[in-house]
């Protein structure tokens, strides 16, 4: 693969929380444009992994990290790199919806541009509709905007708090199994949504579903332990892996 | 863009420091506050403070001793008065608690909680004192109705903190629920509960204002309960409010050992608990 | 099936389980009339003030809480100026402690390694632990000399346009009333803050911090914007112990029964007029113009910290709820 169109390159990744090795040795490259599905088993390290994508995994006591992620082709644990500027370049959806239960509706999407500086009123409300657009939830909201966030089902929360991260245009997206707290029909929303994301911007997300991945990723990766056993085209991964762990796995023979 | 960033950078330092300034602030009066109780009170206090008793106005030397026994008495009266009370009352609010006169009760117990101790005060004065005069036990009796809702409360916390399954396991047993509640149960939260029980003794050791006209004060030794009776807090104010300079020097020794008894006994608590938590985690 | 299988069982055991249910009847009906008795206790509080208050409440009826009159020769008594004195105190109390303790509450709980916050969390709850006469010691022979000869004359010249600070220096009064009682309610209004603040789930915080917040912005965004109404709660529950607080106001605030705008000015608050009058009544009537007072302070402690409760209560079983 050349390095003109991968977006995110990590180089040797370790993460720790106190002396418990979580993530050993990962390396990886994800293009522009792709989504790429983790899965394993829990606590093997996926969501840990995503976390470090964005320096969320830092915030928590005792977490460390150490190796190299390179996105657009700057180190974001260079020297003197800030947390707060690299995330605005990546945005993160969450296990379960958590709109800022202080805000509206609306400023749950425009708090983001808001922290960015955008001043112009104009300007703010034309992202937060293409931000709500694009996550496929203004025809349900336009009339209330100005009710809390906290007021909307599960799953439109959800797709609100996509729409969040959306408003302030990040080229990357991680999805930290967004719709393991959703019902079926919100979840086969969310999933259609994602399908039409992959036009503009590049996905990760990790899911505990492999019908999910299958359905969703072009590319798909196995964890296992705190290892990314294997990692490739999605179909290749179901189809013909390569490493036995991870056959066990997708044919539902591990444990 | 840039601009933005360095104006979001400056504004979360200099909150930030906001912050921590403000944190400074509360934690500095603590210090301040026993800085002085320690150095004026080591000046004063003597052994003379524990075993003799006050000497006129304006005479050096004497102490409190009539005070600390006056204390000691009320403080134990309304312990004996209020734990037994308080704890069964704490066990039907953690074990019979999910009910909504249970909801109410508690309520109600926060509310006496934070009654002020004054208002208190006055309560035992129509109650008892307008019949029988000041005296020891109306000075109890006060100390009875501030202890109880602490004790009730922190015993209730202290019984919640015991998981289930200890009761399941009596229960599945066959042990009826009264027998799991005090075999079981309580001796697991005991620890707790006595935490519980001390620092309810040392909010009421320090109590000012319900004594006032409840025990009133006394230069001397009381001889029965039905007296009006000496306490080390009302002696330490009646001795802050008086002109002269030996009274003001024995009321801060007096301060001195309330403050004492109240750090020594947060500090051993709180040691007992965590080494109790360490243990059973 | 079920049916004979627990017929079966119930007969021979019939008359032991009987036994077993009457112990752990008496057990319960024991437990529970003692928890009842905090009810009675309360009642009988407010049955025994009222009845003595009752008399002065006839005499002055509303006039007693609208006119300054406190004259205990002529039998005359309006407790405006008290009512006045325990208002302003509070404010004051307020206005000084609501920052800092909110402020120390987000240190500990948001920005403060464990052991950091271990210890300094110690050192403001155990602000709570000493005895108000304390208090009320330290601030009549160290803060009120303090005030008198560093704070005011700086104060006065800051900000001596204004009139709260008008006047000459007296180190006792009004705002020093103020500052010891907002040392004194700040653990209160610290730890309700603290409750509230670890109510809220983390994934707020972090949902701030993915979007690239600051931490301060995270601090506005994700804790302070979302525990607004339980942070009015823990003010109000501070509210409600500077409004009932008695030993150290009434050793620093001068007992003097008047409404001046100064904060330099002695003053007087129904609680320490209480500590001051009560045990040396003149007569009857002063004695139920008393006990009316403690009866107001009664009922608005009441109030305060049953509706304090209420929204506190209420903001955490939403947080848990919700998120």
């Amino acid at each position: 693969m050349s390095a003109s169109n991968s977006i995110l390159h990590v180089n040797q990744l370790d993460a720790w929380f106190g002396n418990f090795h979580a993530l050993k040795n990962i390396s990886v490259d994800v293009k522009d444009h792709d989504v790429m599905a983790l899965i394993g088993p829990s606590g093997c390290g996926k969501s840990t992994f995503i976390r470090c994508l964005n320096r969320l995994h830092e915030e928590i006591e005792g977490a460390k990290v150490s190796g190299d992620v390179f996105l657009e082709g700057q180190n974001i644990y260079g020297p003197g790199k800030d947390p707060v500027v690299i995330r605005r370049r990546i945005g993160m959806v969450f296990q379960k919806p958590n709109p800022f239960p202080g805000l509206s509706i609306y400023d749950n999407v425009a708090i983001g541009l808001k922290l960015g500086g955008m001043r112009d009123r104009h300007q703010v409300e034309e992202h937060v509709h293409q931000a709500l657009c694009g996550a496929a939830l203004w025809d349900e909201v336009k009339d209330k905007l100005k009710r809390p966030g906290a007021s909307l089902s599960g799953g439109q929360q959800q797709r609100l708090c996509i729409a969040r991260a959306l408003a302030v245009q990040p080229p990357v997206l991680l999805m930290d199994e967004p719709t393991s707290a959703l019902d079926p029909i919100s979840t086969g929303r969310i999933e259609e949504l994602i399908q039409q994301l992959k036009a503009t911007i590049t996905v990760i997300i990790v899911t505990h579903n492999m019908q999910q991945a299958a359905r969703i990723a072009n590319r798909t990766a196995y964890f296992l332990l705190g290892e990314m056993v294997e990692v490739g085209q999605t179909q290749q991964i179901f189809e013909a892996p390569v490493d036995t762990r991870t056959r066990d796995y997708v044919t539902g023979q591990f444990g | 863009m840039d601009f933005a960033y360095r104006r979001r950078k400056f504004v979360n330092l200099v909150s930030l420091a906001g912050i921590f300034g403000l944190a400074v602030l509360a934690a500095v009066p603590f210090f301040v506050v026993s800085v002085f109780v320690l150095d004026k009170g080591l000046g004063a206090i003597s052994w003379d403070f524990f075993t003799q008793l006050p000497k006129g106005p304006g005479e050096e030397g004497g102490g409190m001793a009539n005070a600390i026994v006056g204390s000691a008495i009320m403080v134990g009266l309304a312990a004996v008065l209020s734990i037994p009370w308080g704890l069964a009352a704490g066990i039907f609010m953690s074990e019979y608690g999910d009910s909504r006169t249970a909801r109410c009760l508690r309520f109600t117990t926060d509310l006496l909680a934070s009654t002020p101790s004054i208002v208190v005060g006055i309560f035992v004065y129509g109650l008892i004192v307008v019949y029988t005069g000041f005296s020891a036990w109306a000075g109890a009796a006060a100390l009875t109705v501030i202890m109880l809702p602490i004790v009730a409360r922190t015993s209730e916390e202290m019984l919640k903190l015991v998981p289930d399954h200890v009761r399941e396991a009596g229960l599945a047993l066959g042990l009826p629920r009264w027998k799991v509640i005090v075999r079981l149960v309580l001796p697991a939260a005991k620890s707790g509960v006595i935490t519980g029980l001390m620092l309810a003794l040392a909010r009421v050791a320090g109590e000012t204002a319900p004594l006032l006209f409840t025990a009133l004060g006394n230069n001397y030794h009381s001889e029965s309960l039905n007296q009006p009776t000496a306490s080390l807090p009302v002696q330490v104010y009646n001795y802050a409010m008086s002109p002269f300079e030996e009274m003001q020097q024995q009321a801060w020794a007096g301060a001195l050992v309330l403050v004492l008894f109240v750090v020594v006994i947060n500090l051993s608590t709180r040691l007992l608990l965590r080494s109790k938590q360490g243990w059973s985690s | 099936m079920s049916q004979v299988a627990s017929t079966t069982e119930a007969i021979p055991q019939r008359s032991r389980r009987r036994d077993l249910h009457l112990a752990d009847r008496i057990f319960y009906r024991v437990v529970k009339g003692t928890a009842w008795g905090m009810m009675v206790l309360l009642l009988s509080m407010i049955v025994v003030i009222m009845t003595m208050a009752w008399p002065a409440l006839k005499e002055f009826g509303l006039r007693f809480f609208v006119t300054n009159d406190w004259d205990t020769l002529g039998d005359s008594f309006g407790a405006l100026a008290l009512i006045y004195g325990t208002v302003m105190s509070s404010i004051v109390a307020l206005v000084i402690s609501v920052p800092v303790s909110v402020g120390v509450a987000l240190f500990l709980n948001e920005l403060a390694p464990r052991w950091l916050s271990k210890p300094v969390g110690f050192l403001v709850e155990m602000l709570a632990a000493i005895p108000s006469i304390v208090y009320g010691l330290w601030g009549l022979y160290v803060l009120a000399p303090f005030l008198r000869s560093e704070v005011q004359p700086f104060l006065s010249e800051a900000f001596g346009f204004l009139p709260l600070f008008e006047g000459p220096p007296l180190g006792v009064g009004m705002l020093c009333a103020g500052v010891v009682l907002a040392i004194m309610i700040t653990p209160t209004i610290a730890s309700v803050c603290r409750e509230v603040f670890a109510a809220i789930p983390v994934a707020v915080r972090e949902a701030a911090l993915g979007l690239g917040a600051t931490r301060w912005e995270m601090l506005r965004i994700s804790v302070l914007r979302t525990s607004v109404s339980g942070v009015v709660g823990a003010v109000i529950l501070g509210l409600g112990r500077a409004f009932g607080e008695t030993m150290a106001v009434t050793m620093v605030i001068g007992n003097i029964e008047q409404i001046k705008l100064s904060l330099y000015e002695p003053a007087q608050t129904m609680a320490s007029i209480l500590a001051n009058q009560y045990a040396e009544a003149d007569s009857d009537l002063h004695l139920s113009a008393l006990t009316a007072i403690g009866f107001c302070l009664f009922v608005v402690s009441l109030v305060v910290n049953g509706s304090a409760r209420f929204v506190v209560s209420k903001f955490e079983k939403r947080e848990r709820g919700e998120v």
